[in-house]
């Protein structure tokens, strides 16, 4: 049974629904396989075997008697560890919330469990999914299936690898500056940001409200594309929740895997193109991916982007911001840490110690930086400034869309790089963002699946798409999966 | 403290002059809180009206509540306010226990309602009450300090409940208000009187100060003749009507008497004392705080149709000033009986007894006479005495019909207010009707006339007015049952 | 162009309730710095007459009608104190007044 974790959700799905396999025996397979490989690779911080199974076994019973039941019911996944799971430990990847049981579900999580789908556990990030590597979890590090000496991404790193170590076939992550789709590209797996707005926040432990979105890991655009419309729609809890149906990015997919892309105008983005920061592998690789693409039958031009150099600031003002207030909660008053209420202290010293104590070093330095941007005498020349790039940015992206229906890039500039190699420069990490973040900026769909490898290691290929679009996302990108064989996904290294 | 004698409240106002402004917290009486759907009930057990989103429970999201929005606008339209075309919530950013995201959804600089005024009677003069702004905030949980007096300062630890945390609190911020010199602290209190009146006739809060739906802060500042304006306090903790007086009244020497001693008023908070009618220092403000805030971007922008807003105006209820001047001209009542009136919170009741078919003269006395007595003798508001209106119409209605007289109708009340039913029904109940039997009420006369002979000769001698003695009379004998006036009238037939 | 000493680092540290060592304060002034000079490249774009963008998605009026839903049971409300007194959260004294 073990090839059963070599199978793809949507293959999985279908094996069920055929009889030929229960959800029983699939959730026990990534079980095991689990407890044999992640001593190696630290994707999981808390395993649920037990609460997995019985939900497989509901299905297969429910599936026995005949019930109606979604496409993925019976297929397992792994939650990036800030999205809040009722009754199961929650703890951001941070000291912080270290011993908190949350006892409420995030909305995608409560469709998830409606769809019939048997939560494996929760995955590792980088704490309050600040970082792209995973170094900065309290709980430490995870490691890439393709080289153990190198971060998986960030800081959905734990669910990247997870999916690339086949431990789970799905996993959720979440993305404010890149999180599901850098650590997609440096894991050769699938990461997709959908449109900001196009799936509830409510219940994922907030870093910076306004760019958050949920979002699927796997290892191929089908199976995104059908976690996609579980976990996405309108949700009543999330007010900024767009109250309009999901494009139908399943549809999209299948078109996108049949290999025909005429009629679809691609752009490159010219500031992109001249960035030098980029390895010449990844500029390689996602060459190669244009040139597929065009193939194909889409075609392909140079728009401009002016204002997205300027993206990268921007970002690194309003996150820090949003961060310094959305983790002000955390005061040791209502849950998670405390320390130093020795009787001699009062609340303002228990609750800095508890802060200085339970808070790791990136998410210190984003607090004092958005505190900074946020404070009389800077906030307009910071974080108000930097909403009024953001507004460009989002009138770039108007531009260009108007003469393309999507615009490409590599994901992230650079394959995963050793542990350690970009810690002591926080402003080397923020880097890793770059491509990534103008989707963020603007609130549309952006995906990123595996184009090629650069000296051995995966590069990712983005393609991005006007807001609730997600569909033209999805499609190019399974164009682009479809001209691969064997697919990327499906080279990752076996970790024994 | 200073030891600048104090000068006299005279002194002080002949030589300063006085500037105020009040800032002015409602609680909404909105079925559930401003963000999520706990309950608002008063005096519910401690943190049993709590949920993820009022608890700031990493990962919750608040929706708001739109029917505080409506009652904001509301509010802002009797306040003669211009309502925003386009407002966003803000974060206002501070650490306090009570708060539980360490900061507070309010608004900044784009509140719901602006540039509005009110008409206040002050001694018979209208005086127009500018106001700044009203917006919508949301209300804080409430500490129990253990240890010490019970106050914050000395206390050992607090224990937090968050029952009232999210609670809709709509703020009222008047311009400063200048020019009423000595009668500033009686303008202060006809404001928030006539603000208590205008929030009640919308039905939007009950507006209690002694359970803190309605909160006051007072700022008074003091400058010589053509001086800029001083250095205000802000003096909280004002939970009367009356307070509001007193603490204006106070601080203005306290104010003056530093003046005169050259020094400088520091501003900073004071907490006003029931008891003593003083205020003390509080946390100074000189170091303005930081409070950091940026657009709540969990909130969607609040973007109010003109056309709803119209409809709104429209449907405003008469306001509690010009419904005033209508009563009292339809009673037909003097300044000096409209002002008892008011003072004694009778209007309504009056109201309704009229509506329930009293005279105006009638309604009028029971309420302000035996009703408002047994209220001073009880401790109550005159609309916790345990009679209706309609009872007191009924009661009404039994004496007009000749079925009681007033004496009778007192120990009806009696029976009202001890549980024992409508007027009519105690009247049976204890036998109370005016004696009606003509044959028994002829006895008594004739009973009376043979007993007093030499009043009797009076009264036949011309001396109408001694047929009171022998009215007394009768009336004893009939245990006050018979009709005063039927007596003396059968005694001056039988005597002439 | 824009600088950050150690106790402007200090300054915003105590803003933000974090304790921090001597040694942080060192090594965020000098982070911090590199990180500044990264992020003021915003003040290059011209923007003046730019509406700023506080929310990705343009949507207004979003309401909820005003119908009570279940709280939390209290137990659960409670569960994640690190301290609980009298059925509400216990914290030591409180030095600094209500705002």
């Amino acid at each position: 049974m073990s090839d059963l974790t070599k199978r793809t959700a949507a293959e999985l799905a279908a094996s069920m629904e055929a009889g030929e396999v229960t959800s029983e025996q699939v959730t026990r397979a990534f079980v095991d396989r689990i407890a044999a490989v992640d001593d190696k690779i630290h994707a999981f911080l808390h395993v649920d075997a037990e609460g997995a199974l019985a939900t497989a076994r509901r299905v297969d019973a429910d599936r026995a008697a005949g019930k109606d039941l979604a496409p993925l019911a019976g297929v397992p996944i792994a939650i990036k560890d800030i999205v809040v799971t009722k009754g199961l430990p929650t703890t951001a990847g941070s000291k912080m919330l270290e011993s908190w049981i949350p006892p409420y579900d995030a909305t995608i999580v409560e469709r998830i469990r409606a769809a019939g789908m048997p939560i494996l556990g929760k995955t590792n990030c980088d704490e309050f999914a600040m970082g792209s590597s995973t170094e900065y979890s309290a709980y430490g590090n995870t490691f890439n299936p393709w080289d153990l000496e190198r971060i998986p991404g960030g800081s959905g790193g734990g669910s990247s690898a997870a999916v690339a170590a086949r431990m789970a076939p799905l996993a959720i992550g979440t993305d404010t500056g890149g999180s599901i789709r850098q650590p997609g590209a440096v894991t050769g797996t699938v990461g997709a940001k959908p449109t900001y707005g196009a799936n509830s926040r409510y219940g994922l432990i907030a870093f910076s409200s306004s760019l958050d979105t949920p979002g699927p890991v796997t290892r191929t655009m089908l199976d995104a594309a059908m976690l996609h419309e579980v976990i996405c729609g309108h949700d009543p809890r999330d007010s900024t929740s767009i109250p309009q149906p999901v494009p139908p990015v399943v549809e999209a997919a299948r078109q996108g895997l049949s290999g025909d892309l005429s009629g679809m105008r691609l752009g490159i983005i010219k500031e992109f193109a001249e960035e030098k920061g980029a390895e010449p592998g990844v500029v390689a690789a996602f060459e190669a991916g244009v040139e597929a693409l065009a193939k194909l039958g889409a075609t392909i031009e140079e728009v401009s982007c002016p204002h997205f150099t300027y993206a990268l600031p921007a970002y690194y003002l309003i996150s820090p911001s949003e961060c310094s207030s959305n983790l002000a909660r955390y005061d040791s008053v209502r849950y998670g840490l405390r320390v130093g209420d020795d009787g001699q202290h009062s609340l303002e010293e228990v609750m800095s110690a508890t802060r200085e104590a339970g808070f790791g070093p990136e998410v210190k330095r984003r607090i004092i930086l958005g505190t900074y941007a946020l404070s009389a005498g800077y906030v307009d020349q910071f974080y108000g400034q930097a909403q009024k790039v953001r507004t460009l940015i989002t009138r770039d992206f108007e531009a260009a869309y108007s003469k393309v229906d999507a615009l490409v890039s590599p994901t992230t500039p650079f394959v995963a790089f050793k542990f350690g190699s970009r810690t002591a420069d926080p402003y080397q990490m923020y880097l890793a963002d770059l491509f990534t973040i103008p989707s963020n900026l603007s609130g549309g769909p952006a995906i990123s699946v595996p184009s090629g490898l650069s000296d051995g290691l995966p590069a990712g290929f983005q393609v991005m798409a006007p807001t609730m679009r997600d569909d033209v996302a999805y499609r190019v990108c399974a164009a682009l999966e479809s001209t691969q064989e064997p697919r990327l996904s499906d080279m990752i290294p076996d970790v024994v | 403290m200073s030891t600048a004698t104090l000068p006299s409240y005279e002194d002080a106002t002949t030589r300063y002059e006085v500037v105020i402004g009040l800032e002015t917290h409602v609680e909404l009486g909105t079925r559930t809180k401003m963000f999520c759907g706990c309950s608002t009930v008063f005096g519910a057990e401690p943190n049993t009206q709590v949920c993820p989103v009022c608890l700031g429970l990493p990962g919750s999201l608040p929706v708001a509540n739109g029917a505080a929005i409506e009652a904001t606008i509301r509010i802002g339209l009797a306040l003669n306010c211009g309502i925003a075309k386009w407002c966003r919530f803000a974060r206002k950013n501070y650490f306090y226990p009570d708060m539980p995201k360490n900061f507070q959804t309010s608004q900044y600089d784009e509140p719901l309602c602006e540039d509005g005024y009110v008409d206040v009677d002050v001694d018979g003069e209208t005086v127009r009450i500018p106001i700044e702004r009203v917006h919508l905030e949301e209300d804080t949980g409430k500490s129990l300090h253990v240890g010490g007096t019970g106050r914050i300062q000395g206390s050992s630890e607090s224990l937090v409940d968050y029952n009232r945390a999210g609670i809709p609190l709509v703020e009222i911020v008047t311009r400063p208000i200048v020019g009423a010199g000595a009668m500033a602290p009686e303008v202060a209190r006809a404001y928030v009187t006539e603000l208590r009146e205008i929030v009640r006739s919308l039905g939007v809060s009950d507006v209690r100060m002694e359970q803190g739906s309605l909160r006051c802060d007072v700022n008074t500042s003091l400058n010589l003749p053509g001086a800029e304006w001083g250095t205000r306090t802000e003096t909280k903790n004002v939970n009367s009507l009356r307070s509001v007086e007193r603490a204006a009244r106070s601080e203005i020497p306290r104010q003056a008497s530093l003046l005169d001693a050259g020094e400088r008023i520091v501003q900073e908070t004071r907490h006003f004392h029931e008891d003593t009618g003083d205020t003390t220092p509080g946390r100074s403000k000189e170091t303005a705080t930081d409070y950091r805030y940026f657009p709540e971007p969990d909130l969607a922008p609040m973007a109010p149709d003109p056309q709803w807003v119209a409809d709104l105006k429209a449907a405003l209820p008469e306001l509690p000033r010009q419904r005033r001047k209508r009563l009292q001209a339809q009673w037909g009542l003097s300044d000096h009986d409209m002002a008892s009136v008011l003072n004694a919170d009778a209007v309504d009741l009056i109201e309704a007894t009229i509506a329930a078919g009293a005279s105006s003269e009638s309604a009028r006395k029971w309420w302000m006479g035996e009703l408002s007595r047994h209220a001073n003798d009880q401790d109550l508001d005159l609309a916790q005495v345990p009679i209706t209106p309609a009872q007191v119409a009924q009661l009404q209605g039994l004496i007009d019909a000749g079925t009681l007289n007033d004496k009778l109708a007192r120990q009806v009340i009696e029976g009202v207010l001890a549980g024992e039913g409508d007027p009519e029904k105690v009247a049976n109940a204890r036998g109370l009707a005016v004696v009606s039997d003509t044959g028994a009420l002829t006895k008594a006369v004739d009973d009376a006339i043979a007993a007093n002979p030499d009043v009797a000769d009076k009264v036949r001698g011309g001396k109408v007015a001694a047929a009171g003695a022998l009215v007394g009379a009768v009336m004893k004998a009939t245990k006050g049952q018979a009709d005063a006036k039927t007596v003396r009238e059968l005694i001056v037939q039988k005597l002439s | 162009m824009a600088a950050i000493s150690r106790d402007e680092v200090a300054h915003l540290a105590h803003l933000a309730r974090l304790d921090v060592t001597e040694d942080e304060l060192d090594r965020f002034a000098r982070q911090l710095e590199v990180i500044l000079q990264a992020v003021q490249r915003v003040n290059e774009v011209a923007a003046d007459d730019i509406p700023p963008t506080s929310h990705a998605v343009p949507l207004t009026n979003v309401y909820r009608a005003d119908e009570p839903v279940p709280s939390l049971p209290r137990a659960d409300a409670l569960a994640g104190a690190p301290d609980v007194e009298q059925d509400r959260f216990r914290v030591p004294r409180i030095l600094g007044e209500e705002e």
